[in-house]
C-alpha cells in the first residue's frame, strides 16, 4: 500500500508517500519529516506535548491520521519564529517568564497559547488562560510562568494587530 | 557534545558575579523553538523501530508467544524474547552496589509486576513494531498476585532508603507519651505515585563493534555506564551516552530503565541502530514509582503544649525481587524538637515493579503525615499551629542532638506567616465561607529536606585570547543546571558569561554524579568551583613569578580573577589581562581539573538541612465535595541561592507537585489481577493549568559556612514538603474533616 500525501508545513508544500495508513501526522512530522520539535508524552490526547495547528487551528497531532489531512496547512514549532530568527511573542514570553523547566512540554504549550490567542480565548482573565491551557500537562510546574506568559505575549500581539 | 553559546540576545546580563544575577535559561532559546534535542528526537541513517511487549499478569510466568504472527507483519525485523535475546555478561539480578537495581531483560519467562517487558518487536516503522507486538498476544500461566499493602506479612527491611537504618530512638517514647497531658494517635495512608516525566524513557542505541552510543535521557550518566559495561561485559569508557537535556526526571531517570537496556540489546541482535521509546502505560512498572504508605503517628505534649513523644511507624512496600524501602520517618529525625523520638519502619513485598527515588523519596510521603499529625496535636491542645511549631522549634537536629551548620526556619516561618496573612485565621474549623458559599480554609506546614552532596569532578581551560572553558558530565532535567551551572563556572574563572564556553550532557565528559537528591549544584557547581580556582591559582603561579607582570611578587597579598583580569587582592590597580600573561609566558593555554564530594568533618559535626514553611487556602464545596487549593504562600532557606529565577521555578514546581499529593495522584491497581486501572495521563491525575492556584515563593536570605564551598543546600525537592500537609490541614480547618487518606478526593469528604 502506498498513500500519497502533500501536506503544506510551515509554509513549504511537503510531499509523502505513506506505506502504512495507521501512521499518525505525529508521527509523519517526527520520524518521516524529522521535525522533532513536536513531542510525544503520551500517544493518546492525554498530554498536549504534540499541539500544532491544523489550518490555523489546535489539536493533538498523535489523534489525526495523517492521511486523514491531505492538503492541510501544518504550524508546528518549527515553523513559528521569523525567517531570521526572531521568536514569536509567545515564544519570548515563555524564556522571560520561565515558562517551562525540562522544555518537553514546551512546544505544545507554546502552540497551544498561540492557538488560543488567535480564537480570542487568552483576554487579561487569568481563570479563562488557566482553563485553556489545561489540555496541555507540564509535570515540572512551570504553570505560573505559562499563565504570565501567555498574558503578556496576548497583550503583545493585540496591539501588534491594532497597530 | 553538547554545548550552548550563550545568547546574550535573549538574557538579561550584569557584568561582575554571574552568581546571584535571575538570568533566564541559556538553553530557552533551544527549547521555545523546538531544536532541543531530546533522545527520541534523534535517528540515526538506518535506525529500526522497537516496541516493548509487556505483561498483562503481575505474577506467573509466560508460557507462549505468537512470535510467527508477528514475524509475519510487513515490516518486522525481528522478534526478541528469552529465546533469542543476546546473553549478558552479568545477570541483571546480580547486584553490585547499592545504586544497581536488578532489572528485566528477557532472560527468562518469569513474570513478576504487571507492564514488565516480555519482548520486543524490531521493524522498519514504528506502526509495524507496535503492531508486531500486539500480535505476539502472550499467553500465561497466572498466580495470585499480591497487591495492597494488607497483602502480605510485614518485616523489618535490613534498610530503609540508600542504607539508611530502619528504626532510631531516642529518649522513651512510651514514658513520654505516658506522662503527657494530651496525646493524639492517627494513621495516614499515602497512594503509590508514578514519577509521570513528560519525556517518557527513550533510549536510541547503535553498536560500533564492543561500541556503545546512547541517546537516553539520564540523571546519572556514569551510573549507567557502569551497569552498561557490567550487563555487556564491555569497558564503562566504551559506552558514549548523550543526555543534553531530560524531558523530565524526578528521580525515575536516575538509575537506567530495563526498557533502555533492552534497546540496547535490540540493536546487538539486529545489528543496526534501534530506536526505543516507552508508551505511557509502559512507564508504570519496570521504571520505578513512590511505594504506598500507611503511617502511624502518635504524639504527646505536656501541659504547655510541647512534646513528651513523637512515634513515627512507618509500613511500606517493595516489590518481590528486589529492595526499596521509601524511607518516610525520616522527617521525624530532624524537624520537631522532642525528649522522646522513635521511628520504626516495616514493609512487605507485593507483585509490583520495585519502588524507586520519586521527588523527595521518604521526605514527601512522611512530611504530609508528619504535618498533620502535629496539627492534630496543635488543635488537641488548643494552641495555633504556627506558635505550636515555634514551641516546639528544634534547636539542635533532635535525633542525634548536632547543632544546624545553618537554620533560617524562624524568619520562614515569620516572612510566610506574615505574606499570607496567617493571624487573621479562625481558630475553630468550618467558619468561614466565600461570596459563592464555598468553605474556606487555612493550613500551614514546614517543609525540610538534607542538603546532600555527591562526588563530582569537572575540567576548566583559560585560552590565550582569554576565554574560558569550562567541561563538565552535567545532567539538565530541568532545574537549570545549564544556566546556574555556567553561572558558578563564570565567576570561578573570574570571566563574563559571553567569554566562557560551558559544556555539559554527555559522559565523555568528567563525572558529574547524579542529579538527584538536591544535590547537583552543589556537588556539580563545586567540582567547576574547585576547577576554576585550580585554573587561576595557575594563571596567578605564571603571573606573580613574572618580574615583567605587574602582579609581580603579589604572592602572599594574592590575587582575585574578575573581569578577564588578575588583580592584586590588596591593591585593584594592580591588574593584568588572563591574555597578556599566556602569552608572556608562551602558553596557549591553562588547564586543570577540579573535585568536589561531602566533607565528613562537617558532616560529623553539624545536621545540614534546607527548610521552609508553606501555607495554604482551600476553599471547599460543602455540597459536592470538591477542593480546590487557590492560594499558596512557601518561604524557603536553602542557603546560597545561585539564580533566583530558576530557583523559584523549582519552589512553584515542587509546591505544585504538594497539591498534586494532597489532592491528585494515586495509581489504582486491581488486587484481583494486579493490574493498573489508570496507567495514563488521563486516569492518573496531576495538575493543569486550571489546578494550580495563586502562588508565591519567598526566598529566605540564608548564609551557611560549613554545607559546602558555594554554601548550597539545594531546591529541588523541599517544596514538595510542607505543601502536601499544609494543604491536608486547610482542608480540615475548612471542613472539620480530617481526611487521613491521601489523596483527598472528593468521596472521602462526603463519606
Amino acid at each position: 500500500m502506498s498513500i500519497p500525501l502533500r501536506l503544506t508545513v510551515n509554509g513549504e508544500p511537503r510531499d509523502l508517500i505513506l506505506e502504512d495508513p495507521r501512521v499518525t501526522l505525529l508521527d509523519a512530522l517526527r520520524e518521516r519529516l524529522h521535525l522533532t520539535g513536536s513531542k510525544k508524552g503520551c500517544d493518546r490526547g492525554q498530554c498536549g506535548a504534540c499541539t500544532v495547528l491544523v489550518d490555523g487551528r489546535r489539536i493533538n497531532a498523535c489523534l489525526a491520521l495523517a492521511v486523514s489531512l491531505d492538503g492541510a496547512e501544518i504550524t508546528t514549532i518549527e515553523g513559528l519564529a521569523a525567517r531570521d530568527g526572531g521568536l514569536h511573542p509567545v515564544q519570548a514570553a515563555f524564556i522571560a517568564h520561565d515558562g517551562f523547566q525540562c522544555g518537553f512540554c514546551t512546544p505544545g504549550q507554546i502552540m497551544s497559547a498561540v492557538g488560543l490567542i488567535r480564537e480570542g480565548q487568552a483576554g487579561d482573565d487569568p481563570e479563562r488562560i488557566r482553563e485553556g491551557m489545561s489540555g496541555n500537562l507540564c509535570r515540572c510546574g512551570a504553570y505560573a510562568g505559562i499563565l504570565e506568559a501567555v498574558r503578556d505575549a496576548s497583550s503583545d500581539m493585540q496591539r501588534e494587530e491594532a497597530a | 557534545m553538547a554545548e550552548i553559546a550563550q545568547d546574550m540576545t535573549t538574557r538579561r546580563v550584569r557584568h561582575g558575579s554571574s552568581i546571584g544575577q535571575p538570568l533566564t535559561r541559556s538553553e530557552g532559546p533551544l527549547k521555545v523553538t523546538g531544536q532541543a534535542r531530546f533522545a527520541a528526537d534523534n535517528l540515526p541513517p538506518g535506525t529500526l523501530h522497537a516496541a516493548l511487549c509487556v505483561a498483562t499478569i503481575a505474577r506467573g510466568r509466560v508460557t507462549h508467544l505468537d512470535v510467527a504472527a508477528a514475524e509475519a507483519h510487513p515490516g518486522v525485523v525481528a522478534v526478541m524474547t528469552p529465546d533469542n535475546a543476546p546473553k549478558l555478561a552479568q545477570h541483571p539480578d546480580e547486584k553490585t552496589n547499592p545504586f544497581c537495581f536488578r532489572l528485566d531483560l528477557l532472560q527468562d519467562s518469569a513474570v513478576r509486576y504487571a507492564n514488565q517487558p516480555v519482548a520486543v518487536v524490531i521493524a522498519r516503522t514504528l506502526e509495524a513494531a507496535t503492531e508486531g507486538a500486539r500480535l505476539l498476544a502472550p499467553a500465561y500461566e497466572t498466580e495470585a498476585p499480591r497487591i495492597g499493602l494488607d497483602a502480605a506479612d510485614p518485616f523489618t527491611p535490613p534498610a530503609i532508603g540508600v542504607g539508611q537504618p530502619p528504626e532510631e530512638h531516642h529518649g522513651d517514647v512510651e514514658a513520654g507519651l505516658s506522662a503527657a497531658q494530651s496525646r493524639i494517635a492517627a494513621t495516614y495512608e499515602t497512594a503509590a505515585q508514578y514519577h509521570n516525566a513528560m519525556e517518557p524513557h527513550a533510549a536510541v542505541a547503535s553498536w560500533e563493534g564492543d561500541r556503545l552510543t546512547l541517546h537516553m535521557p539520564s540523571q546519572g550518566m556514569a551510573i549507567a555506564q557502569g551497569r552498561l559495561a557490567g550487563l555487556f561485559g564491555i569497558r564503562p569508557q566504551d559506552i558514549h551516552i548523550e543526555s543534553p537535556f531530560l524531558g523530565g526526571g524526578f528521580g525515575s531517570k536516575g538509575l537506567i530503565g530495563g526498557p533502555q537496556v533492552l534497546a540496547c540489546m535490540a540493536a546487538r541482535l539486529v545489528g543496526r541502530p534501534v530506536k526505543l521509546v516507552a508508551t505511557r502505560p509502559q512507564m508504570y512498572g519496570p521504571m520505578g514509582h513512590r511505594a504506598p504508605t500507611r503511617q502511624t503517628l502518635r504524639l504527646g505534649t505536656d501541659a504547655d503544649g510541647r512534646l513528651t513523644a513523637l512515634d513515627h511507624h512507618v509500613l511500606t512496600a517493595s516489590s518481590t525481587f528486589d529492595d526499596f524501602f521509601e524511607p518516610s520517618g525520616g522527617v521525624s529525625h530532624t524537624l520537631y524538637a522532642s525528649p522522646a523520638i522513635s521511628v520504626r519502619h516495616e514493609a512487605v513485598r507485593l507483585d509490583t515493579g520495585t519502588p524507586l527515588f520519586m521527588r523527595a523519596p521518604g521526605e514527601a510521603s512522611g512530611s504530609v503525615a508528619l504535618e498533620s499529625a502535629v496539627d492534630e496535636m496543635a488543635i488537641a491542645c488548643g494552641v495555633d499551629p504556627l506558635e505550636f511549631r515555634l514551641r516546639n522549634y528544634a534547636e539542635v537536629e533532635p535525633i542525634s542532638g548536632k547543632p544546624f551548620s545553618s537554620k533560617a526556619l524562624r524568619d520562614c516561618y515569620a516572612q510566610g506567616a506574615e505574606r499570607f496573612g496567617w493571624a487573621g485565621r479562625s481558630k475553630e474549623p468550618r467558619q468561614t465561607r466565600d461570596a459563592d458559599g464555598l468553605l474556606v480554609g487555612w493550613g500551614m506546614g514546614t517543609a525540610t529536606f538534607p542538603a546532600l552532596m555527591f562526588e563530582a569532578q569537572a575540567r576548566a581551560e583559560i585560552r590565550a585570547d582569554g576565554t574560558g572553558t569550562v567541561e563538565i558530565g552535567a545532567q539538565d532535567m530541568g532545574q537549570g543546571a545549564w544556566t546556574a551551572l555556567a553561572q558558578i563556572a563564570a565567576d570561578g574563572l573570574g570571566l563574563d558569561l559571553d567569554r566562557l564556553t560551558f559544556r555539559m550532557g554527555s559522559s565523555d565528559l568528567p563525572n558529574a554524579g547524579i542529579a538527584g537528591g538536591s544535590g547537583h549544584t552543589a556537588t556539580a557547581g563545586g567540582a567547576i568551583h574547585a576547577a576554576g580556582q585550580a585554573v587561576i591559582g595557575k594563571l596567578a603561579d605564571l603571573a606573580t613569578n613574572d618580574p615583567a607582570s605587574p602582579l609581580y611578587g603579589a604572592g602572599n597579598a594574592g590575587v582575585i580573577a574578575r573581569d578577564g583580569r588578575l588583580i592584586r587582592r590588596d591593591d585593584a590597580e594592580r591588574s593584568e589581562r588572563f591574555e597578556d600573561i599566556l602569552a608572556r609566558a608562551g602558553h596557549g593555554a591553562v588547564e586543570a581539573t577540579g573535585k568536589a564530594s561531602a566533607d565528613p568533618a562537617a558532616k560529623q559535626t553539624y545536621a545540614m538541612h534546607a527548610h521552609g514553611a508553606v501555607f495554604a487556602e482551600v476553599k471547599v464545596d460543602p455540597d459536592l465535595g470538591q477542593v480546590r487549593v487557590t492560594r499558596l504562600v512557601g518561604a524557603f532557606a536553602a542557603g546560597r541561592v545561585i539564580n533566583p529565577r530558576l530557583v523559584t521555578s523549582q519552589y512553584y514546581g515542587g509546591m505544585i507537585w504538594g497539591v498534586s499529593f494532597a489532592l491528585h495522584e494515586h495509581a489504582a491497581m486491581d488486587p484481583r489481577t494486579g493490574r493498573f486501572l489508570n496507567d495514563n495521563l488521563g486516569e492518573y491525575h496531576v495538575p493543569v493549568n486550571a489546578d494550580t492556584p495563586a502562588m508565591e515563593a519567598i526566598l529566605v536570605h540564608e548564609e551557611d559556612a560549613h554545607v559546602n564551598a558555594l554554601g548550597i543546600k539545594g531546591v529541588g525537592e523541599i517544596g514538595i514538603t510542607g505543601t502536601a500537609g499544609a494543604i491536608a490541614n486547610a482542608v480540615w480547618h475548612a471542613t472539620g474533616i480530617r481526611v487521613r487518606e491521601i489523596p483527598i478526593t472528593l468521596d472521602r469528604l462526603l463519606g
